[in-house]
């Protein structure tokens, strides 16, 4: 196995994660596409972890897989307070703040 | 290796397709389930790397709490059942060229440096070996992420509560 084959495909996983934060409006769909994205980091952090056999790679994916969970929790609550006060979740309606 | 090359190559073609189909379908409680496949499949990436911690540790966040915090989400917000038109954002081709454009650079600046490098050969590192490292070297961002899992906790409660007068 080449460390070349990994980090391709954590690309693939990245740049599909971008289209869909850029092509979605729906807010629990562009939270699963940074669900892809952070995927795709974790990929590439085990990944140099194995080629380096350095431990801290794992460690550190371990650390970014807590933080996901929190960013989740965390990201739902808006999506739901957004939903209480707009009745949808459809992104390009939040434009409240647009000067 | 061969057998690892081939595990490899139907991983990440699983993974590639259910990625996809994840940003384009237009059924959202069917984008959660093919998130799941996505999810397994980085899962198995992790063990064939030998990492076998982190990957039991994916399989145990992702595909069980966050995926059905995802669906909670998407049951509250009563989004319908089946397809729903309203998901997408008017102009897709930007994203779709912003996304093609990143993959270019990227993979030509990923072969270009790592072209023919070789893995080394299978190790597989152990639980224990991980908790030692969390708890030496890592204790301090261990404690800080503890902290912060407790944050998001309490913020959470505190945006979604409904407002009692």
């Amino acid at each position: 196995m080449t460390i070349a084959q990994y980090l391709l495909l954590s690309s693939v996983l990245f740049c599909i994660g971008i289209y869909g934060v850029l092509a979605r409006k729906n807010g629990v769909m562009v939270l699963m596409s940074i669900e892809l994205i952070l995927n795709a980091v974790n990929i590439n952090l085990v990944a140099f972890s194995a080629l380096t056999d350095n431990i801290a790679g794992e460690v550190f994916a371990l650390f970014v897989i807590a933080i996901a969970a929190a960013e989740v929790g965390v990201g739902l609550a808006i999506v739901l307070l957004i939903f209480r006060n707009k009745k949808n979740v459809d992104l390009s309606e939040i434009d409240q703040m647009k000067g | 290796m061969v057998a690892q090359n081939v595990f490899f190559a139907i991983l990440a073609l699983l993974m590639i397709v259910s990625a996809l189909k994840v940003v384009t379908t237009k059924n959202i409680v069917h984008a959660a389930l093919w998130l799941v496949l996505v999810l397994a499949g980085v899962a198995g990436q992790f063990l064939l790397l030998g990492a076998e911690f982190v990957g039991v540790t994916q399989i145990l966040v992702y595909i069980g709490a966050v995926i059905v915090l995802l669906l909670f989400g998407v049951m509250l917000t009563k989004a319908s059942i089946g397809d729903e038109e309203n998901i997408n954002m008017p102009n897709r081709i930007l994203p779709a060229v912003i996304g093609t454009l990143m993959f270019a650079v990227m993979s030509y600046s990923i072969i270009d440096t790592y072209r023919g490098e070789e893995l080394p050969k299978e190790t597989v590192t152990s639980a224990a070996e991980v908790s030692d490292s969390i708890f030496s070297d890592f204790i301090i961002p261990f404690e800080a992420v503890s902290v912060l899992l407790l944050a998001a906790l309490i913020g959470a409660v505190v945006i979604a509560r409904k407002e009692v007068a």
